[in-house]
């Protein structure tokens, strides 16, 4: 029998649906995703950590948990809201279904939820905390646990989800070295740099410039992940570091945001974020187009880019005009906002790190074509 | 870059008479790329010889020219629009399937496009090539490192044979340069191969077939793709064959988005479609691209490719929102995707991919029963005449709306009383997968056979036959209760599967629909409509194209104004096609203009009256009761009109008018005096206009002494039906016994109606509009062929080229007694026979016809414009000055499919069998193709 369970936003919002994944509660800011493939993937990205997950697709976990999939070592949403959630999945190498992965990782999610009607609801008011409930559905109750849930502004959430020991992935041989300072980055963006013969060491989320640079690396990645980056001095520091140090840079996401914030660029607060995999970008220096996959609540601000004298806008988003991609006018240094390791999402953006191998190339004088 | 100013004038080419394999999808492509040239101020020309089309209508192109799809007509287009001064700089062929690329191909060899210095834009003929010659598809594969099937290409049996040693059994035999698949086929046994591979290289018109692999049962997927000049690529939509390999997707069951498919598995195929477009040249436009996928290993191969907009892309733009054509046609006049807008939205990029919150099914039409013999085997051919489509919140959900949209007696999947309960019957049907494969599906996991078991029948994934298991476990539980016991819970639950309250009905036992309706009226479960926005509401979405399900809010506001609605024709089918969705396209023009709000409903996903600019509001709907009167009681209409939507609308308006719904036009009552035999007989009588004498029979001792007293031959035939569905004629008691009870068999209880056959005789008819004053003869047509063959099989001359003033006159006195005597307050078309200098009236259709749209364009008289203002009330017939611009005959000659059944005669009867028609105009009586047509007009009669 299916187990009744609610919804609150913190805008008093009720939604009731059914339990299904571990029953409890958990709590987050709410965000939807309007991607129909790579629900496993969305799951386990780091950048996730501390949000409820609406999926606007209707069926979620037909063809199952394959493990080789995942983004991380486990899921990071806080919880899931979607239409239907399916235990019964039809994938011939997948190991698990949805709901036996939920129960293994503990996590809460409800089904049975008008989704439609739920983003359109964030959609006009913006991004909010809720909880999900499966055991106490007294809403006062719900509501008290609510008022305790901190606003994602102004939270720092990357050490939380950082590794905590430093690894390397890729050849011990291989001739370009990359330094990936970790926010909650995801396993392709690895793998990407892995594939075009990248040694990659991913670092904890405080690691120093100065210590990084002790493996003596011919580039610098800084990579996505949770919360708002205003409030990530560490991180900043970090990368006016890298700068000061002329080293080739590369950010991701959440590391687009701190290199514009090393830049003296703002970031702010976005009204409900873009999540999805379908998000067009222009990249006006190629004049080339690309839909990607994107992930943030936090964006750069337009206009003091426009009044910046050290960076200039590489990519903007076709859909509203907001800034997509970034460089430093005088350094080897470029970030985007959207994913270009996608995983999940379109492939059209993976130029960008062969672009990174360029720009090391580069910078150690290696001669290029020829 | 913004769009290329020397274009200025562009042909479209149209693609021809509706057959199987190309319908009106293209009506729609074509309609759409019209409008969206006409919108930069670009001129257009259309050229095709389909009359019943909307693309061929002055609303759509500046410059229409019914004429056949050949060179010559082309020539003559390019040096009329000379002459003229409108000289036309380019051609657009991509929008009228096959048939157009054909012919823009031939007009290509024969240097016409050079000649005149004309473009061809959207296409590039290379690419075609590449595209149709599997040899060179399948070497261009292999150049960019896409796997396809092993193959070889036959051009002789004798090769043929080699090759088919070479690669094996199960394989393939795909013919080149075909349409829809025909000629190709499966191949299981060496027995088998000589006689499909001699069928296949007959088919192909250059003596050539592929000899292929067979992959039978790998999953099948098709992605849509739109490009620019810029090379800036999206994928629209993504559609997955839930019938797996071996079936051709226009005869498969295909959802949208795919549902068993992980981010993996399309990327690889997104990166594989757009590597495969690229490689085929530089054309801007669109593109389907088929994949298969080996559920085992994940192993992903490409099977084809067509670089053009085609009945996928029609479902896709409806299935998400996306008008592909629209867009296409823009690319091709020169703008890049990111200089467009998102046409739903209005506010954000063309260059986008849309995003689905909700799943969409399509389940084709099959029209077996119209061709008697035919293997009704599904395969590589396609063999189904139409289509519909499905929108719901699950992907049950929009399978049982599917099935209610089906028309054939479908209240959902099953859930009807009427399930096969013989598991040798229902596992051959598994097996040899025909129209019924879904429901017999339903059957067997009902019976209790393993969802693995019919997995290994069938190859559809398991995810899709578990959902199935989920209705079969629901139903159980809802056997348990009755209409007084069930809880609100379990029957919200069961209505968010898709369950009609019909179906209901028949779980729970001893109740009607209409109790089911208002138990759960009364526990609040009421029917929420949703937006199809191109992007899972992340952004708001102006355009009204809604679909109905269970889910909390209600997108859809009702607004202040008067409004009407028009109900559509449901799926293309012999008998009712695109004809009608032209009237009712006209129908909604025709409420705007009064100042009325329009409201289309209809499920049919290949239409102009679905696209979401035709309408003021459009609910993408089962032409089902339920749904349709759910969106009265939401919308309080001032009416419904249900003259426009064929047979299939007509039949609606019974339960409108027992639940005092208005119906605009001609009320119920007098429309089904026309309808029931026995009261229209009564009617002729009193108005003394001669009939063939007749009888009602309900046992076949009835039909004998009928038939004894009206005199052999007589007509048999079913009372309510469509295109003559199951109508023959017979000779003698025994014949006459056989077809009494084959009809009782499948329509128990029908009332037979018998008629004496007027033998011989010459038919006639009339399309009038009636305003209950005056009565307006549309236009009067004689068939060349005899009485027998049913009317809409029958070359109809306009005006009558061989019958009598006074013949002609006594026929317009008739109509006039009739249209006024059964208050028509709009449309109404009268079958004649004429024999010995005698006028029968033999039927009256009290709504649009099948000829309506050609009166209309062989006069270039707005007819359907005027007929629905006069139905409306807000116009008289004395109000418009009708202009008839006609030199000469037209004629409408009636296109067949009889290829894709090659077992299947072209036998001519009482029942239609034809699928599309033509509209041909002549000079005089003594044009060459009117003497042949003519000479043979008896040649297929089969009685």
């Amino acid at each position: 029998m299916k187990i009744p369970a609610v919804l609150l936003l913190e805008d008093g919002t009720l939604y009731h649906g059914f339990g299904c994944g571990a029953s409890g509660i958990t709590t987050g800011e709410i965000c939807f995703n309007t991607g129909m493939t790579g629900y496993q993937e969305i799951f386990t990205d780091p950048s996730y950590y501390g949000q409820l997950l609406v999926a606007t697709h209707v069926h979620i976990g037909n063809y199952g948990i394959y493990e080789a999939e995942s983004q991380s070592a486990s899921i990071k949403i806080a919880g899931l809201v979607c239409k239907s959630f399916n235990p019964f999945y039809s994938r011939k190498i997948a190991g698990s279904s949805i709901q036996e992965y939920f129960i293994r990782e503990n996590k809460v999610a409800i089904e049975g939820i008008d989704t439609r009607s739920l983003v359109r609801h964030i959609r006009s008011r913006g991004a909010m905390n809720a909880i999900i409930s499966s055991e106490i559905t007294d809403t006062d109750t719900l509501k008290k646990i609510l008022l305790e849930v901190p606003s994602m502004a102004g939270l720092e959430l990357s050490s939380l989800v950082s590794t905590k020991e430093s690894y390397e992935s890729g050849d011990p041989n291989a001739v370009w070295k990359v330094a990936a300072l970790d926010l909650g980055i995801k396993r392709n963006i690895v793998d990407c740099m892995v594939a075009r013969g990248m040694l990659v060491k991913v670092f904890p989320a405080k690691t120093t410039y100065r210590e990084m640079k002790e493996w003596s690396a011919d580039g610098y990645f800084i990579s996505n992940g949770p919360g708002d980056p205003a409030v990530m001095d560490y991180a900043i520091e970090t990368v006016k570091q890298i700068l000061e140090d002329n080293q080739p840079l590369f950010g991701i996401c959440l590391g687009h945001q701190l290199l514009a914030l090393a830049n003296d660029i703002p970031t702010f607060k976005m009204h409900h974020g873009h999540r999805g995999l379908n998000h067009p970008v222009k990249n006006i220096i190629s004049g080339r187009c690309e839909i990607t996959s994107q992930n943030h609540g936090f964006g750069v601000d337009p206009e003091a880019i426009k009044q910046s004298a050290k960076v200039e806008v590489t990519h903007i988003n076709l859909n509203d005009r907001s800034i997509e991609g970034l460089r430093l006018k005088d350094k080897r240094a470029f970030s985007v906002q959207y994913h270009p390791e996608s995983a999940p999402g379109p492939h059209d953006s993976r130029y960008l790190f062969d672009d990174f191998l360029l720009m090391m190339q580069e910078a150690k004088g290696v001669g290029v074509g020829g | 870059m913004p769009r290329d100013n020397s274009i200025q004038h562009v042909l479209i080419i149209g693609s021809g008479p509706i057959i199987i394999g190309q319908a009106c999808e293209f009506d729609y492509s074509g309609s759409q790329a019209s409008r969206s040239l006409r919108e930069e101020k670009i001129k257009v020309s259309l050229i095709n010889s389909n009359p019943a089309t909307i693309m061929t209508d002055p609303v759509t192109a500046d410059h229409i020219y019914l004429l056949p799809l050949e060179v010559g007509s082309i020539v003559q287009i390019i040096e009329e629009s000379i002459e003229l001064g409108r000289r036309i700089d380019a051609v657009l062929p991509t929008m009228g399937g096959q048939t157009a690329l054909n012919l823009a191909k031939e007009a290509d060899e024969l240097g016409v496009w050079a000649k005149y210095e004309i473009r061809m834009i959207g296409v590039d003929i290379k690419a075609i090539d590449l595209a149709e010659n599997r040899e060179a598809f399948r070497n261009l594969m292999g150049e960019i490192g896409v796997k396809v099937a092993p193959s070889k290409v036959a051009n002789s049996m004798l090769e043929g044979k080699e090759i088919a040693q070479e690669i094996g059994f199960p394989l393939v035999i795909r013919p080149s340069y075909t349409l829809g698949g025909t000629g190709g086929g499966f191949v299981h046994r060496k027995e088998e191969f000589d006689a499909a591979l001699d069928r296949g290289l007959k088919a192909s018109p250059t003596h050539e077939v592929l000899v292929e692999k067979a992959v039978l049962g790998w999953k099948e997927f098709e992605l849509e793709l739109l490009r620019d000049s810029a090379d800036n690529v999206v994928i629209i939509c993504t559609v997955e064959n839930f019938d797996p390999m071996g079936i051709h997707t226009g005869d498969s069951i295909t959802v949208a988005p795919a549902l068993t498919l992980s981010d993996t598995g399309y990327q690889l195929m997104r990166n594989l479609a757009m590597l495969m477009m690229r490689s085929l040249g530089n054309f801007a436009g669109g593109c389907n691209v088929q994949f298969a996928m080996n559920p085992e290993t994940e192993d992903v191969i490409a099977v084809e490719i067509n670089p053009r907009v085609s009945r996928s892309s029609a479902l896709a733009s409806k299935a998400t929102g996306y008008p592909i054509a629209k867009i296409a046609a823009k690319l091709a006049i020169g703008y890049h995707l990111d200089e467009l807008r998102n046409q739903i939205t209005g506010t954000t990029s063309a260059y986008f991919e849309p995003a689905l919150d909700y799943v969409i099914v399509k389940i084709p039409r099959w029209n077996f029963d119209k061709f008697a013999g035919a293997d009704e085997t599904l395969g590589l051919q396609m063999k189904s005449v139409g289509e519909v489509m499905g929108i719901g919140r699950s992907f049950l959900e929009a399978l049982q709306k599917a099935c209610q949209s089906l028309e054939n007696d479908a209240i959902g999947l099953g859930a009807d009383g009427k399930h096969w309960k013989r598991s040798e019957e229902i596992l051959d049907k598994l097996q040899h997968p025909s129209w019924d494969r879904i429901f017999r599906i339903k059957d067997a996991l009902t019976l209790g056979v393993s969802i693995n078991t019919i997995h290994k029948w069938t190859y559809i994934d398991k995810w899709f036959l578990e959902q199935i298991q989920e209705l079969v476990t629901i139903e159980k539980e809802v056997k348990k209760f009755t209409l007084q016991t069930i809880t609100a819970e379990l029957l919200l639950q069961v209505k968010q599967m898709g369950y009609s309250d019909l179906q209901i009905s028949h779980l729970l036992g001893n109740v009607t629909e209409e109790d089911v309706y208002q138990q759960r009226k009364s526990m609040g479960i009421n029917r929420t409509y949703k937006l199809v926005d191109t992007c899972a509401a992340e952004f708001g979405a102006a355009t009204p194209y809604y679909y109905s399900t269970f889910d909390t809010e209600n997108e859809s506001l009702v607004s202040p104004r008067k409004k009407i609605i028009v109900l559509g024709s449901g799926p293309n089918r012999i008998g009712q096609g695109i004809e009608f969705d032209y009237c009712c396209v006209h129908g909604l023009l025709a409420i705007r203009e009064s100042g009325y709000e329009a409201i289309m409903i209809n499920c049919n996903p290949e239409t102009v009256s679905t696209d979401f600019d035709i309408a003021d509001k459009l609910y993408f709907e089962p032409v089902f009761w339920e749904h349709l009167i759910e969106i009265i009681e939401l919308e309080k209409p001032e009416g419904v009109i249900v003259q426009l939507g064929g047979q299939t609308a007509l039949k609606l308006a019974k339960k409108l008018s027992e639940k005092g719904i208005r119906i605009i036009g001609t009320a119920f009552k007098d429309m089904d005096l026309a309808e029931d035999r026995g009261a229209f007989s009564d009617l002729l009588k009193a108005l003394e206009i001669p009939y063939p004498d007749y009888g009602v029979a309900l046992t076949v001792e009835d039909a004998v002494a009928v038939a004894k007293r009206v005199g052999y031959p007589v007509l048999v035939r079913p009372s309510y039906v469509l295109g003559g569905q199951r109508m023959r004629i017979v000779l003698n008691d025994d014949e006459l016994e056989q077809a009494v009870l084959k009809l009782l068999k499948h329509m128990p209880n029908n009332k037979i109606l018998i008629d004496h056959f007027l033998d011989r005789a010459e038919e006639a008819e009339i399309d009038a509009i009636c305003d209950g004053e005056q009565v307006h003869i549309m236009g009067v047509m004689e068939h060349i062929e005899p009485a027998g063959i049913h009317s809409g099989d029958s070359s109809a001359v306009l005006p009558p080229f061989n019958l009598t003033y006074e013949i002609i006159d006594t026929m317009v006195a008739y109509a006039e007694k009739l249209a006024l005597e059964l208050n028509i307050s709009g449309l109404i078309n009268i079958q004649y026979a004429i024999k010995n200098g005698k006028v029968y009236v033999i039927e009256a259709n009290p709504r649009a016809s099948r000829t309506t749209p050609f009166i209309a364009k062989a006069y270039q008289i707005p007819y359907l414009n005027a007929a629905t203002k006069v139905m409306m009330g807000v116009k008289k017939i004395k109000d418009f000055k009708f202009d008839r611009k006609l030199t000469g005959y037209a004629i409408k000659e009636p296109v067949f499919s009889f290829d894709k059944f090659p077992n299947v005669n072209k036998e001519l009867g009482p029942e239609m069998k034809s699928t599309g028609e033509a509209i041909r105009f002549i000079k005089d009586l003594f044009d060459p193709f009117f003497r042949q047509m003519y000479k043979e007009k008896s040649m297929y009669l089969s009685k």
